[in-house]
């Protein structure tokens, strides 16, 4: 069973990241968007915790770092910056989606 | 009613489009500004993300209300103070905000910068000599 985990928190405001990246197996995804995307910036404590996590495939919305002025080259390396369609294909290719909001 | 000042704080803790917190601090302040008060705003914790400049929200179908923080400095809002510990721990540097100024009438109009990096204990003793704080 393959789980793609949504962030949709500033992880300096909220355990939301934190505790995702607690729960996220071996084999599961897991997309940042809005304010979650803040998780996919280098040279923080949390993209060491990212960095740290095996097996496990990360996402970030796009539109969503570009609202937000966090430019592409800012975004931890390993991390993959995804459109609107690709969020789609990732929950539809997923057998489930589980959202820490 | 005597026309005595007092130093009001504008204190911005929340990052720009998750909630709408940033930009009703940004109305309120513009709204403030008119009140001949002395004015500062303090950007810290996730409010630091308020400033990042090259925001761009046209795929997000929001308004990106960024620009309105260069017009600060036209109403006499000339004090933000943007704490260094809050930059650090989100992997960001002054380099990475807008650059906001204003004219300053006591020096024949020099363009100075609005924005002034503190430490977390400057700060501190910033907020604590203020009258009135407003939380965002």
């Amino acid at each position: 069973m393959s789980t793609l985990h949504t962030v949709n928190k500033s992880p300096f405001e909220k355990s939301s990241m934190d505790s995702c990246l607690a729960y996220a197996k071996q084999g599961s995804a897991v997309l940042m968007y809005e304010d979650g995307i803040y998780g996919a910036i280098k040279g923080t404590a949390i993209a060491d915790k990212i960095a740290a996590a095996s097996g496990v495939s990360f996402y970030v919305l796009g539109p969503d770092l570009k609202a937000r002025g966090v430019a592409e080259d800012k975004v931890v390396d390993g991390i993959e910056i995804v459109d609107y369609p690709k969020f789609v294909a990732l929950a539809a290719e997923n057998d489930k989606v589980q959202a820490w909001v | 009613m005597s026309e005595q000042i007092k130093k009001f704080m504008y204190l911005n803790r929340r990052a720009p489009y998750g909630t709408i917190y940033a930009w009703e601090s940004l109305e309120v302040v513009l709204i403030g500004a008119a009140f001949d008060q002395d004015v500062s705003l303090a950007f810290l914790d996730d409010g630091v993300f308020q400033l990042v400049k090259g925001q761009d929200t046209a795929e997000v179908d929001m308004k990106n209300f960024s620009p309105t923080y260069q017009a600060l400095g036209d109403y006499d809002v000339t004090k933000l103070f943007v704490e260094k510990e809050s930059l650090e721990e989100r992997g960001l540097t002054l380099d990475d905000l807008m650059p906001l100024t204003y004219e300053d009438e006591d020096d024949d109009w020099a363009e100075k910068d609005s924005i002034k990096v503190v430490s977390r204990a400057e700060l501190a003793d910033i907020m604590e000599e203020q009258d009135v704080m407003f939380s965002f």
